[in-house]
């Protein structure tokens, strides 16, 4: 459970990023960080890993205080919270697989990272990781040679790797076409079930959260003006996060539900059969 | 229709400086300056055709080289020289890289951000050959003031270039690391230390190309290696052992230079 209260954020330029903003997030909940450019989400998502030094507030993560640690204590309660990242933020010049690994580096001391000598347990459930998401024969591959698609879904395996207790993601579908977008969303989401991750994803496409978050915060300005589920959001409520427009087409519609779940099946079926592999190509 | 769509708008590129009178008054006073400066180059034109056939005979006495006579000596200065240039490279480039680190402004707090900087400025403030004659006097002759010599320079070189590289590596990857829960150093070898590998190796390279040139200069001073070797020759008035020595420099240079380029494209 992720407790955030009177989360604030003043950068030094003065801009108020974060107007004391307070949620919770109960264990295995998937929850959309919605909002305009520049409302804060971004700012929410670093606070709660201190990538960006939050200014007041207290955030709990399973009754750790994360705001207050420091040293060796806030690296270990980082590789307690995965994060995926707008454009993947892999490191180009490693191989997928170092990609991956990288993701142990808080459980691993210096040596042993810096030799490349893993524990055979984490290149175990690196092999297992790369398998699920069908990028296991890239493991040697540098990761500057995957398309966005196939970056994503190593991004998503360099931060199951960690064994987190949340996910953070920031704007996971920023840079991916519509239908790889989707395909990464849905692997979100069946990989958040699958181990009961809670996860936050700031996500710039309203449809998109919609469909495979089940809880919607809105951010607009530093402050949540919607926190609800994803069926409660109505033209009135986008209006109220993202200012006046036409929203009919962006709200979605109860008959679209089906032809998500269909999907989820075809995945499912492809990944176990090989000779549907080349169904993957729509991933690369 | 209107008169402007009828007769043609000229158009003309914006001056440099704009304001006339600053552009005409730099311009005319430049070319002042240049013709009073060509006039205080005195040449004694009976002096220079007495010495043009003395240039002639001078360089004639590079002809043939003579590779054989200082042969052994010649080997012996090329080989110092040789690791002279290798360990300086080396240890050098081990020095720079913790000052390199201190001296990129996106990773180093301030205070060791300007120490750092001070440290590049200072290996940087003196050209090789000054370096090489405080060297030689404070160690005394030899290829171990010419090794310091080498080092220091390539401490400024190198420091300054990789920390310019890690000013602009892509912050996120770096931040994607930090966020697993990495401590500094492992934060350093796989966010950062992937991003500048290439630059520091061609850096690498390119320095060992340099210092193996320089170890020949400051030898003349005093700092060991095939410099010594070529001074020798000068001051017993042997220019054809002089140049066989040039001719064998100028040989590994190229030698360097075309396996460096090699090594980089070979690295990409």
């Amino acid at each position: 459970m992720l407790r955030i209260h009177a989360l604030t954020k003043r950068y030094r330029t003065g801009d108020l990023a974060l107007k004391g903003i307070s949620f919770d997030v109960p264990d295995g909940q998937v929850m959309a960080l919605i909002g305009p450019s520049g409302a804060g989400k971004s700012t929410a998502i670093r606070c709660i890993n201190r990538l960006v030094e939050p200014t007041a507030g207290t955030i709990s993560l399973n009754d750790t205080d994360i705001a207050g640690l420091g040293g060796g204590d806030l690296r270990r309660a980082r590789r307690r919270m995965g994060m995926i990242f707008q454009e993947y933020a892999l490191v180009e010049r490693l191989t997928v697989m170092e990609n991956v690994l990288s993701g142990r580096l808080g459980y691993v001391s210096f040596w042993r990272s810096w030799l490349r000598r893993f524990p055979q347990a984490d290149i175990d459930e690196a092999f297992r990781l790369l398998d699920r998401v069908g990028l296991v024969h890239m493991a040697d591959k540098r990761a500057d040679e995957l398309s966005g698609g196939q970056r994503q879904r190593v991004g998503v395996c360099r931060a199951l790797i960690q064994n987190p207790e949340l996910l953070l993601v920031d704007e996971p579908t920023a840079s991916l076409d519509p239908k790889t977008s989707r395909q990464i969303m849905r692997l979100l989401k069946e990989l958040c079930t699958e181990r009961k991750l809670s996860a936050i994803i700031n996500i710039h496409d309203v449809m998109l959260a919609q469909m495979f978050a089940e809880r919607i915060v809105g951010l607009r300005l530093g402050e949540i003006v919607y926190d609800g589920p994803a069926s409660g959001l109505s033209a009135d409520v986008l209006t109220q996060i993202y200012g006046e427009e036409d929203w009919s087409a962006t709200i979605r519609k109860p008959d679209e539900d089906g032809e998500g779940k269909e999907e989820t099946t075809n995945i499912v079926r492809h990944e176990t059969h090989q000779p549907h592999r080349d169904r993957m190509a729509g991933l690369t | 229709m209107t008169v402007a769509a009828i007769t043609p708008r000229r158009w003309k590129r914006p001056p440099l400086i704009r304001r006339t009178w600053l552009r005409w008054t730099l311009g005319l006073g430049a070319a002042v300056y240049l013709w009073l400066a060509f006039g205080t180059i005195e040449v004694n034109w009976t002096r220079v055709s007495a010495g043009i056939p003395r240039g002639v005979q001078f360089f004639a006495a590079f002809f043939p080289p003579d590779f054989a006579s200082r042969w052994g000596d010649i080997v012996e200065g090329i080989q110092e020289s040789i690791w002279m240039t290798v360990v300086a490279t080396i240890v050098g480039i081990a020095i720079s890289i913790p000052v390199a680190i201190g001296a990129a402004r996106n990773i180093a707090s301030v205070p060791i951000y300007y120490f750092c900087r001070a440290i590049l400025a200072i290996s940087r403030s003196f050209q090789e050959v000054i370096l090489a004659i405080f060297f030689v006097k404070l160690f005394g002759f030899g290829p171990f003031a010419g090794v310091v010599t080498l080092v220091l320079a390539t401490i400024g070189f190198y420091g300054k270039l990789l920390a310019e590289d890690i000013e602009d590596m892509v912050p996120a990857q770096a931040e994607a690391v930090r966020a697993t829960g990495a401590n500094w150093l492992q934060w350093i070898n796989f966010g950062i230390q992937p991003q500048v590998m290439p630059r520091m190796i061609g850096l690498g390279l390119y320095r060992f190309d340099i210092n193996f040139r320089e170890s020949a200069v400051v030898g003349i001073v005093g700092g060991g290696g095939i410099g010594a070797t070529l001074n020798t020759a000068f001051d017993r008035y042997e220019f054809d052992s002089a140049a066989a020595i040039l001719l064998v420099i100028i040989g590994i240079v190229m030698l360097v230079e075309y396996s460096s380029g090699y090594l980089r494209r070979w690295m990409q």
